[in-house]
């Protein structure tokens, strides 16, 4: 269906990416947010609060982390499309209940403005480095997705995205943005509504009486129902069968928590986003993502420009990792270098689909700033060796 | 209603006039329910029914009838 | 079966009893009071739903047939805040225990009755942490023994009725699980009450809390409340704090009335912004 036009910005701007982040989730129709303020990240519901009663909706600000994440999902239960927003810290207290919508199936968005860490870290400058405690941070088998943008523009544009994967996969969507990309202005285009496709909620249309709220058909996600409908149904993070009661048997947990897992796993291909340029002829192949892809970029030119067969690979998707893609290209190239701003995450995940067939080259740094592309260059010279 | 009793006697205890006592008998899980040992005294306040954790019994006013316990029949 | 039903009867998932509470807890018999209540009240059950965090109270969401949620542990309250903000047509209540609701969700406890959410909760205080296995609580009386305090406890309890209070909520309420009429009349008008509603019930735990401590089964502690229990309405509630076997002060302390959050964040929404203010429509993103 296409966006309500009362929540859409229609127009050319010059935002910064927290802002455009806001403006993408009014797009998608979010009309909800619970938040608590953490650097970088807090432009995002300073804008929303402002701009979200001049379209028809509520912002709270929670007394802490842990109950903006669960208040949100509370909203989405009442009929609302909700989300919340976040830096490290923030991010740490929030994985209770990333697991709680992973486990009900609560479709919403949580957005992390990644800063330096650990603990408190660096609150005013960048990282990358909750890649994996996005993927991983709370306990328990589950799946996630996970976005990253590399522009003010795409944070509008992936947070549409991220609302209508978390409606299409009834799952929490990540959307890691970092503290460079939350803050730089650059122009963003916004769209007419009609223009901007928005994915409606599995609503269930089941009568009364029939509904049961994790009853899945053959795609595997359940059809959802809200409070305040008659349905009279019951929602647990206890490992629950069909009718959502809690059973507590190893047959019930298995069914649950693959069907959990199947249902992004075996859509990973569908769901993967990536950015390539050059990969035909490439016998190096550079990985990366939000801000350190545009680092990557110049280092990927100054390499071109000596003649050295580069290809650019920029996930747009973390998670699912793309993993068919890198199996793909690990076949014919070298080597995959993988610049990010943490000590070493998702070059992890290149290694392992690339299964030893292409060399991987991680290019870490602890974060504070952005590569030199310089540095970046360097790996990509030695891995053309 | 009966395989729902757990014996806890607060029933008994707080029946304002003493209809109930708890039986020799057993349940399958082996708790004691309760039984009528005085009818006629039941005035279908339904308090018995108010203090049962375990939803296991209650009182009602039969319409130009004697007041009735809803333990004893064993569904 | 008669025509006459057990009036918990409707309101509960009865696929699912019998429950897992031990004998001679209280639990059930506030879900009786609470059935009551919502029967006096008249109160639309559609438009009901009931949220829990953790515990064996936590476990109530599971077993009442209405819209109900068992969310993490001391989560309750805010998950309860989000419901309602958005669909302010629901009627919320939190039902959970004193662990839950007052240790690790203390903070959401205190900041829902500052800021006046429109929510009833009913709190069922049985000193202790039960699911768990007999734990030390906030609300454990100094010197009980517990299994994380072998030698007794050396902390002193929260008074609940008066944090509450002090935090803002609108309407305060204690009883014990002997008092059911009175916890169901107090249930009942706490829906006919906007605003941030708080009642304690104190609940037998006789597998843990009155065990260890040598104080009887579930039918010695209901007589004992029955006993030692004062009725004292209005009571201030800095003077309701609980010892381990002395009086327990009873009743309705606080009822009074302030704007709730939602009416408050319409006023000044619609002072500050004037035409520039969209009322929230329904949230129906299908």
């Amino acid at each position: 269906m296409k966006a309500d036009p009362r929540g859409v910005l229609t127009g050319v701007h010059f935002l910064d990416g927290d802002h455009a982040c806001c403006e993408g989730a009014l797009a998608a129709g979010a009309r909800f947010a619970a938040g608590y303020p953490i650097t970088p990240s807090t432009e995002v519901v300073e804008r929303f609060a402002a701009r979200v009663p001049t379209v028809g909706g509520t912002f709270i600000q929670m007394e802490d982390e842990l109950a903006a994440s669960i208040t949100l999902q509370g909203a989405v239960w009442g009929g609302a499309k909700a989300f919340t927003v976040t830096s490290g810290p923030g991010f740490s207290l929030m994985m209770e209940h990333i697991g709680y919508a992973a486990m009900t199936e609560t479709p919403c968005v949580f957005v992390d403005v990644q800063r330096g860490g650990p603990s408190t870290g660096l609150p005013t400058l960048p990282a990358q480095a909750d890649m994996m405690q996005a993927r991983w941070g709370s306990h328990g088998d589950y799946e996630i997705i996970a976005l990253c943008p590399n522009s003010p523009q795409e944070c509008f544009d992936l947070t549409i995205k991220a609302f209508n994967l978390a409606e299409e996969f009834r799952v929490p969507v990540m959307f890691m943005m970092d503290e460079v990309v939350g803050h730089m202005t650059e122009k963003v285009v916004i769209p007419p509504a009609d223009q901007i496709e928005v994915v409606p909620r599995r609503h269930t249309r089941k009568p009364l009486g029939e509904y049961l709220p994790y009853q899945t058909n053959g795609d595997m996600v359940p059809e959802i129902a809200h409070a305040g409908e008659g349905y009279k149904f019951h929602i647990t993070g206890l490992t629950h069968d069909e009718r959502g009661y809690p059973n507590m048997t190893p047959q019930v947990q298995d069914k649950l928590v693959r069907r959990l897992q199947n249902k992004i796993r075996n859509a990973a291909d569908r769901i993967a986003l990536y950015e390539e340029e050059n990969l035909q002829d490439a016998e190096v192949v550079v990985v990366s993502y939000g801000i350190t892809s545009r680092v990557a970029q110049r280092a990927i030119e100054m390499a071109r420009a000596k003649k050295l067969p580069v290809g650019k690979l920029r996930l747009i998707t973390a998670w699912p990792f793309p993993e068919t893609k890198i199996r793909e290209l690990s076949a014919y190239v070298k080597a995959f270098v993988v610049p990010e701003l943490n000590l070493g995450q998702m070059v992890h995940e290149v290694e392992r689909a690339a299964a030893g067939k292409a060399r991987t080259f991680a290019v870490p740094h602890a974060g504070g700033s952005v590569h030199h592309p310089e540095d970046i260059l360097k790996a990509i010279v030695e891995a053309s060796r | 209603m009966v395989e729902r009793c757990k014996a806890c006697g607060f029933c008994v205890e707080f029946c304002p006039t003493k209809v109930l006592a708890l039986s020799s008998a057993f349940n399958s899980k082996g708790y004691h329910p309760p039984h009528v040992v005085n009818p006629e005294k039941c005035s279908g306040c339904d308090l018995c029914g108010m203090y049962c954790p375990d939803f296991a019994i209650y009182g009602y006013k039969l319409p130009n009838a004697a007041p009735q316990k809803g333990v004893p029949d064993e569904g | 079966m008669s025509d006459f039903t057990n009036p918990v009867e409707p309101f509960l998932r009865t696929d699912r009893m019998p429950h897992i509470w031990c004998p001679g807890c209280g639990i059930g018999t506030t879900v009786n009071c609470f059935a009551r209540a919502l029967i006096e009240s008249k109160i639309d059950l559609e438009s009901l739903a009931l949220v829990s965090g953790i515990g064996c109270t936590g476990r109530v969401a599971g077993y009442v047939k209405l819209d109900s949620f068992h969310t993490t542990h001391g989560r309750a309250i805010p998950f309860a805040t989000g419901l309602k903000l958005a669909n302010p047509k629901l009627n919320v209540v939190v039902y959970s225990g004193d662990g839950d609701l007052s240790a690790i969700g203390g903070n959401h406890l205190i900041h829902a009755a500052r800021r006046n959410i429109d929510l009833k909760v009913i709190c069922v205080n049985n000193l202790i942490y039960a699911m768990t296995g007999g734990q030390t609580a906030p609300t454990t009386p100094s010197h009980a023994i517990t299994s994380t305090s072998p030698y007794g406890s050396c902390e002193p309890a929260f008074n609940l009725p008066h944090l509450v209070e002090a935090a803002g909520a609108v309407y305060v309420a204690r009883w014990t699980t002997f008092h059911v009429r009175q916890l169901a009349r107090s249930i009942a008008e706490a829906f006919n009450k906007k605003g941030f509603s708080f009642i304690e019930v104190i609940s037998p735990c006789p597998t843990l809390f009155q065990r260890r401590n040598k104080l009887g089964d579930g039918l010695d502690t209901m007589k004992y409340y029955k006993e030692k229990s004062k009725v004292k309405h209005g009571a201030p509630t800095s003077e309701v704090g609980m010892t381990m076997t002395g009086e327990i002060i009873v009743g309705k302390f606080v009822d009074r009335d302030r704007p709730d959050y939602q009416t408050m964040a319409r006023a000044q929404l619609a002072e500050s912004l004037g035409d520039r203010f969209v009322e929230q429509a329904e949230m129906v993103c299908s």
